[in-house]
């Protein structure tokens, strides 16, 4: 088990190392750097000043120069300035990791607690009307983006109620920041809910069949401990595993949604970074999505040991 | 003698999309106290479905059992509501399977997994329950059963499974074990291990036995009395000796000598002697010949026999079978 840990960490070093250098190249193959949409926006033509943006925010450097100053400065916990603002990045990027992390819980949280009972229902209960009606949600719940899916809820609020909980960095108590972010969370999430119950479903369904659950049925036990004792336990491993793919394409939702509800995450600072080519920001942000998405596939794994005692003694 | 279980006109059917599939057909026995019948035929005669049938087991649909009794201590098991049937099962009926491979649950360990049904049937509290399950590892043999209590199933071997999954019928004492080719999956020196084990466990708590199976040797060995099938019909029923000695029906005496036979007059089977068959294939349930459904593959089989299905009439003394030849 230790050991197993210790193995996976070596392998995630190894992952963010790739992911650093392709987040690094990607952003110089874009065209364009800062200086050239300052120039280019503010119709500045001055080709000596921007010559001398470029050699202080050391863009004139060696790409290998400009990469082992920023690994070099992240291993030491400096993320370097912002071109914009020209604060910190730690500065800027800290105080919105919460509210992305919140409302990427929130829509995670969602996910799970709406997908897998209804996949179990829908599994128990399949083809019947309530089977039906599910897989039609379900496979609604895949086909929509979100971003359309967050403009609709957006007016369906605006519309029937006057109003919609709008951001509030101080909300008053729990509950008015579970309403201020639970509706943005469900636009996020109805996508990870639909894959996770129709994974669910299919998931149970090959359960059901299995030859233990007609041994506990043999037994005597009542139905609801044989779906839920016997047969999730059994189906929920192949639901562990897309959680944790699931987290990744969370942040894909995140930046739509963050735009359409107006929320200050890191999701939507993203975008506007990689507009502006504000290579410090997006470097690190990305980092810290990568990190974020690597570590929680690791507890995925985790888990997934916790869960199925083969693995855990396979070892 | 007084019996336990009775089984009466059992027919159970499925809707399938090719028609109505008839697998078992007016079955009938019954099993004494302590008693063991064998059940024998070939894949697909309806000896499972027949078990199945008992436990209710079945998933309906497409199943459908359609009519006949299953009386276990005089209560019928088809007229009771799903809440008693499923306090029967375990209690008073219990079931091993085929593959025990297959029949536990991987993520469960097996002490809880006798333990849960020992709790909802005894009435016992966890760490009760807990003891009951280590006793009846111990009681089918197998070594340390506190440890192996705590362990999963991929930990044990089949033969320690099946072992398991015997503790586990037999834990709160059912009067009816239906054991579906309990030893099909199991390498021979187990085999033989596990039917004394039943057998020894059968003694001791005088549990009636239906016994699934195609093994014939295995029939000779555990069974007093057996009942034959054929295309989800009962084709002959009779006291394992006199069956041996004498079979009935031509089904039955085809199965006896496509057995292989070592040591004849040489000392071992000769190298000549062709292995009897029986010709042709079980005909598909949903299309039954309108007579005898085994007259296509009986070499005896007239025009009679091929327009109207023979009767199941006593034959000899105890001894009965479905078949207009004999």
């Amino acid at each position: 088990m230790l050991s197993y840990v210790i193995r996976r960490l070596g392998l995630m070093v190894l992952t963010l190392f790739g992911v650093s250098i392709a987040i690094f190249l990607l952003l110089r193959i874009v065209p364009g750097n800062i200086a050239d949409i300052l120039f280019d926006s503010a119709g500045l033509i001055d080709p000596a000043e921007k010559a001398k943006i470029v050699h202080d925010l050391g863009l004139d450097k060696p790409l290998v120069v400009q990469y082992a100053q920023w690994i070099g400065g992240l291993l030491h916990g400096d993320l370097g300035y912002s071109y914009v603002s020209e604060k910190p990045v730690a500065q800027e990027i800290l105080p919105r990791i919460p509210i992305t992390a919140r409302l990427a819980g929130l829509a995670l949280f969602f996910a799970i607690v709406t997908g897998v009972p209804l996949g179990v229902i829908s599994a128990v209960k399949q083809n019947t009307w309530l089977d039906y009606v599910l897989r039609v949600t379900s496979l609604s719940g895949l086909s929509l983006p979100s971003f359309w899916l967050g403009l609709l809820i957006l007016m369906a609020f605006v519309h029937y109620l006057g109003s919609i909980p709008i951001y509030d960095r101080t909300p008053d108590s729990f509950g008015a920041l579970v309403t201020m972010l639970g509706v943005p969370a469900a636009a996020v999430g109805f996508r990870s809910s639909a894959l996770i119950m129709r994974l669910t479903r299919s998931s149970m369904l090959e359960v059901l069949r299995q030859d233990y659950v007609r041994t506990a049925r043999s037994k005597g036990l009542p139905e609801r401990a044989i779906t839920f004792d016997h047969a999730l336990r059994n189906a929920v491993l192949p639901v562990i595993t897309v959680i944790g793919v699931e987290t990744a394409f969370l942040f894909g939702g995140l930046i739509v949604t963050e735009t359409v509800f107006n929320i200050p995450g890191v999701a939507r600072f993203l975008v506007e970074a990689i507009r502006w080519r504000d290579y410090p920001m997006v470097q690190n942000l990305v980092m810290f999505i990568a990190v974020v998405v690597v570590t929680v596939n690791l507890l995925v794994d985790l888990a997934y040991m916790l869960v199925d005692p083969r693995i855990r003694y396979g070892e | 003698m007084s019996s336990v279980l009775e089984v009466t006109d059992l027919t159970t059917v499925f809707h399938t999309r090719r028609g109505l599939v008839r697998a078992v057909q007016g079955v009938s026995f019954t099993v004494n106290r302590g008693e063991t019948l064998a059940i024998v035929g070939e894949s697909g005669c309806g000896k499972t479905i027949t078990a199945l049938s008992l436990m209710r087991l079945l998933p309906m649909p497409p199943a459908e059992i359609v009519a006949g009794s299953v009386k276990v201590a005089g209560t019928d098991l088809l007229q009771v509501d799903d809440a008693t049937m499923r306090r029967m099962r375990g209690s008073e009926i219990a079931m091993i399977f085929q593959e025990p491979m297959t029949a536990l649950n991987p993520l469960i360990t097996v002490g809880r997994q006798i333990a849960e049904m020992v709790m909802l049937h005894e009435n016992l509290g966890r760490s009760a329950a807990r003891a009951k399950a280590v006793e009846m590892l111990r009681h089918v043999k197998i070594p340390e059963p506190e440890r192996r209590a705590r362990e999963y199933p991929h930990q044990m071997s089949g033969g320690m499974r099946q072992r398991a999954m015997i503790a586990m019928a037999l834990a709160c004492r059912p009067k009816v074990l239906v054991a579906d080719e309990p030893t099909t999956a199991l390498d021979v020196t187990i085999q033989a291990q596990i039917l004394d084990l039943i057998g020894d466990l059968q003694r001791e708590l005088g549990t009636a036995v239906v016994l699934i199976t195609h093994d014939l040797g295995v029939v000779a060995e555990v069974a007093q009395r057996v009942v034959v099938m054929y295309a989800g019909r009962k084709v002959e029923e009779a006291p394992v000796a006199a069956l041996f000695a004498d079979p009935k029906h031509p089904y039955m005496r085809g199965l006896l000598a496509s057995i292989p036979r070592v040591g004849t007059a040489r000392g071992m089977a000769s190298m000549d002697e062709r292995l009897q068959e029986i010709p042709g294939i079980v005909p598909p349930l949903n299309e039954l010949p309108a007579g005898c459904a085994f007259a296509p593959r009986c070499k005896l089989a007239d025009a009679h026999c091929r327009a109207e299905a023979p009767p199941f009439e006593m034959k000899a003394a105890d001894h009965a079978a479905a078949c207009w030849k004999s």
